[in-house]
């Protein structure tokens, strides 16, 4: 403990000083250094040590050096320098300027077996012993990976040391495999099997079947019953992850069909250009985040939060324009309108091409979207999580918007009875306009969502239009839960389906169910009921 | 029965196009091979399998219309079904090649080779004679419109959805050529052809045979259409178009009547397809695209939808145009045919030959309201005469 105390505050205070001045460090360990230059070795293997306990952060490069033989020193011991790019020229070994008054009788500092071994030693104890709790983790990952029984001793003494929870349980499982490996006795390694069996992730799974194969007789029984119910909890896990995985899909689909449900849903309209509206909104951000970068480049974390409102301005006045150039003349010819919307959406392609180049363009993710982290077996990235709470914060607004302000209310009486509406003085034709303006904003802010995890290229809504159709036919037309509950499961099975039958014949088959969904309610999940369903 | 339905009285246009289709038939093989380069009239190597390929789009587009111009279905997946055709002879092509092939192998295609398949799969048996591959070509499509079309049009599918669930098919379609696995060749589909029915398929004489073939098969498609919108079934067909419950209410199987005008239509476009590959060279999954299909319908609109003669016109100008385009500003294609989309939908709704026709039977009507006005004014005129006459010698007492 005394120890513990004594290294931590020496490295505490290496650190400070360093912090403060450099030069002062170096004059504390250059003794140190200096000591490395003795004739004999075992003098030289005390001064590794030495040097390894400073816990000063240059250690490791000079006993890189010196395992290189690149550190010269006077044969009978003295000050030690680092060889130069040319013959004859000689560097400081901690700073690394060049000197010029250098004694003429340097020689090599010879390396032998012991010393070598003192060199690793003191190498991978520098990395577990290291203040920097990353390094410590890597270093205590790679001794699990690579369980060499000659780091036992050293393990033992780091884990005296460790005080982070994570690193000592990483580091008391690189034990355990050690442990295995030598020849412990039988209650040692049953412990260490436990300790290795309660990390319960694939890699212990990968360990213990190892393990199994030259683990004594008496031991077998032991290591199976752990291999069995590590896997059955990776099952679960597995299945939590594909429910994960389903999920983030599912709402990704949500985003990009939700305006089409409401598009279809209101005015009958199929908009084949719906997914070049999410590709205009994918380009918005993009835009959006280059004007910050230029004029604030400390806000670059925000952009997102002006990429959205910008998106969904700008798609829904697209929407608008539209609307009232084309769609409107077409109302009551679904037919019609599928063409002509196919038309636009060739025309935005070709434009943003035209615009932007075809190649893919850079759209950054702000740093809380970026990473994962781990929640049992779980592996959750923050930009999935962020688009999962995203579309479902849409998807509530929308419900909102739709249910509680006046403007949904209208929406809902055309869709119900346009005539009727029409009668009691709602202008059908500004519901209109405002609804697929509505449908096309969202689309815009799906484009934001999906400029964060896939390509901001030309065809991006192309990828996404067919899907989302098969959503909305799936979920049923004029409700938005429906649409809610089609893109949920077709984003789950999807994923269920892919580790059986591949990514590309997992869509098929879902293709094939809708198409064959469709024959048993050709009105979808959520059907509407009365008078409404014969137009 | 067949041949009197066939050659029953067609309309007067019909029978010029078909006529003119075959002078075509004769013509360019003829132009190609027999006049001199340089001359006017000699039509060069390049262009035979370019019009070759227009008469393929205008054969698909014709089936296209039979189903959307007059049973008002209208079909996001017909580019499935012209692609299978393609396929089912793109196969025979193969099996033609032999050991000509990179890897020499008598029975495999190279691809196969290539993913270390060590023998033909099962549905690729038969594919060396060519009267399997044509029944194939006939039958493949036909079936997939078959069974495809049974449970839609029973369930009673309709409007978009049934136009979606066209496109999820041919979508799938894409997915699943795109797989090695299918043994189709995956995503380089089928091509390096050599012969076909024993001759080389680059050599100029096949290409202006192929192109003759597939005029004749256009013709007869136009003819065998004709003949089916023109008979009762035709006029019914029309009735479900255009009141698809009011049909069914007087007694019609409608699920029947469209299940039939499907998969014809389908086989149809199985024979486009298959004269398509020969001439072009190649068939791959992108031919599944769904945007391809889209095109289609575009062709048939700008021509004129319900019309048989239509498509076949808006087919060859549409292509046309887009050679010239790609050629002249591959950048401004895509607006163009954006813009064409969007403009035959809002202003030329019936498309160039039903707004020509509108036109001149217009025109027709105002002749003869023209002629019965002055008719009836000239007996107006002889009334108040006569009438005159008969007060006259009144007035006169």
């Amino acid at each position: 403990m005394y120890r513990a105390i004594q290294t931590f505050l020496v490295a505490l205070c290496l650190l400070i000083s360093c912090l403060a001045t450099g030069l002062r460090a170096e004059e504390n360990i250059r003794p140190l250094v200096d000591a490395l230059g003795a004739p004999a070795f075992p003098q030289k293997i005390e001064a590794v040590k030495a040097l390894a306990a400073s816990g000063d952060p240059k250690v490791g490069d000079i006993l890189k050096n010196l395992s290189d033989g690149k550190l010269y020193a006077p044969k009978t011991g003295g000050a030690v320098y680092l060889e130069g790019s040319a013959d004859g020229t000689y560097l400081d070994v901690l700073t690394g300027a060049a000197v010029s008054d250098a004694p003429g009788n340097l020689a090599k500092i010879r390396l032998n077996n012991g010393l070598r071994g003192a060199i690793g030693t003191a190498l991978s104890q520098l990395t577990l012993l290291s203040p920097d709790r990353s390094a410590r983790l890597a270093a205590s990952q790679n001794l699990l990976k690579d369980a060499n029984p000659d780091n036992l001793a050293l393990l033992n003494s780091a884990l005296t040391e460790e005080k982070d929870a994570e690193i000592k349980s990483t580091m008391e499982a690189a034990r355990a495999v050690i442990l295995l490996k030598t020849e412990a006795n039988a209650e040692a390694k049953k412990a260490a099997i436990g300790t290795i069996a309660a990390r319960g992730n694939r890699d212990a799974l990968t360990i213990l079947t190892a393990a199994m194969a030259n683990a004594p007789d008496d031991l077998k029984p032991v290591i199976q019953t752990h291999v069995n119910a590590i896997e059955r909890s990776l099952a679960v896990w597995d299945i939590a992850q594909n429910v994960w995985y389903g999920l983030s899909l599912g709402s990704v689909l949500l985003l990009a069909a939700i305006g089409l449900a409401i598009t279809f849903g209101v005015m009958g309209i199929i908009n084949m250009a719906h997914g070049e509206m999410v590709m205009l909104g994918a380009y918005t951000t993009y835009v959006v985040q280059q004007t910050i970068a230029a004029v604030a480049p400390g806000m670059a974390d925000f952009s997102l939060a002006f990429a959205v409102p910008a998106a969904f301005l700008f798609t829904g006045l697209v929407g608008v324009g539209i609307e009232r150039s084309v769609i409107r003349w077409l109302y009551g010819r679904p037919l019609e309108t599928l063409l002509a919307t196919w038309g636009i959406s060739l025309i935005l392609q070709q434009a943003i091409r035209t615009i932007f180049g075809p190649t893919n363009r850079q759209v950054d993710n702000p740093s809380w979207m970026s990473g994962a982290f781990e929640i049992g077996g779980l592996a959750i990235t923050y930009n999935r999580m962020w688009i999962i709470v995203f579309s479902l914060g849409v998807f509530v607004a929308l419900l909102l918007l739709l249910k509680r302000s006046k403007f949904g209310l209208q929406m809902r009486a055309v869709t119900q009875n346009r005539r009727m509406a029409s009668s009691m003085g709602i202008r059908t034709p500004w519901v209109d306009a405002l609804t697929f303006g509505l449908g096309s904003g969202i689309a815009g802010m799906a484009g934001v969502a999906l400029s964060q995890i896939d390509n901001v290229s030309p065809n991006l809504g192309q990828n996404y239009i067919i899907d989302s159709f098969m959503v909305v036919v799936f979920g049923g037309v004029g409700n938005l839960w429906g649409t809610l509950v089609g893109a949920l499961t077709l984003g789950i099975a999807n994923k269920f389906l892919e580790p059986y039958a591949g990514a590309v014949l997992g869509k098929i088959l879902i293709l094939i169910f809708i198409i064959l969904f469709i024959q048993r309610r050709p009105r979808g999940l959520f059907a509407l009921k009365g008078r409404a369903v014969e137009q | 029965m067949i041949t009197q339905m066939l050659f029953s009285r067609h309309e007067k246009k019909t029978v010029w196009a078909v006529c003119l289709i075959l002078l075509a038939a004769i013509l360019v093989p003829l132009a190609n091979l027999l006049i001199p380069e340089g001359s006017v009239f000699h039509v060069p190597g390049y262009l035979v399998p370019l019009l070759g390929k227009y008469l393929c789009y205008a054969l698909l587009a014709l089936a296209l219309d039979l189903v959307w111009g007059y049973c008002g279905i209208l079909s996001l997946g017909h580019g499935a079904f012209f692609a299978l055709g393609g396929y089912a002879m793109g196969m025979y092509l193969m099996r033609q090649i032999g050991d000509r092939g990179v890897y020499a192998n008598p029975l495999l295609p190279d691809f196969m080779v290539f993913l270390n398949w060590s023998e033909l799969p099962w549905y690729w048996h038969g594919f060396n004679h060519f009267a399997f591959a044509a029944l194939m070509v006939l039958l493949v499509p036909g079936l997939l419109a078959f069974v495809f079309g049974w449970f839609a049009f029973r369930s009673r599918v309709t409007g978009v959805y049934l136009s979606i669930i066209t496109q999820a098919m041919t979508y799938a379609l894409l997915l699943a050529f795109f797989r090695n696995e299918m043994g189709f060749g995956g995503n380089n589909g089928l091509t390096d052809f050599k012969e076909i029915l024993g001759f080389n398929v680059q050599a100029g004489g096949t290409r202006a045979a192929l192109f003759a073939a597939t005029a004749i098969a256009l013709a007869l498609a136009l003819v065998l259409s004709s003949a089916i919108v023109r008979s009762k079934y035709g006029k019914v067909l029309v009735g479900v178009r255009d009141a698809e419950s009011r049909t069914r209410f007087l007694g019609y199987r409608v699920e029947n009547m469209k299940l039939f005008i499907f998969t014809v239509s389908a086989m149809m476009a199985g024979v486009a397809g298959a004269l398509y590959v020969p001439q072009v060279g190649i068939i791959n999954p992108g031919e599944f695209a769904p945007a391809n299909s889209i095109e289609v319908v575009i062709w048939t609109a700008v021509g004129g939808r319900g019309t048989l003669i239509g498509p076949i016109i808006g087919a060859i100008l549409v292509n046309f145009g887009k050679s010239i385009f790609t050629a002249a500003f591959p950048e401004f294609w895509l607006f163009a045919l954006g813009a064409l989309f969007v403009a035959t939908t809002l202003f030329l709704p019936k498309g160039v030959v039903g707004t020509v026709q509108q036109f001149l039977s217009r025109r027709k009507e105002q002749k003869q309201a023209d002629a019965a006005e002055k008719i009836y004014q000239d007996k107006a005129a002889a009334r108040a005469e006569s009438r005159l006459a008969t007060l006259e010698p009144q007035a006169a007492e």
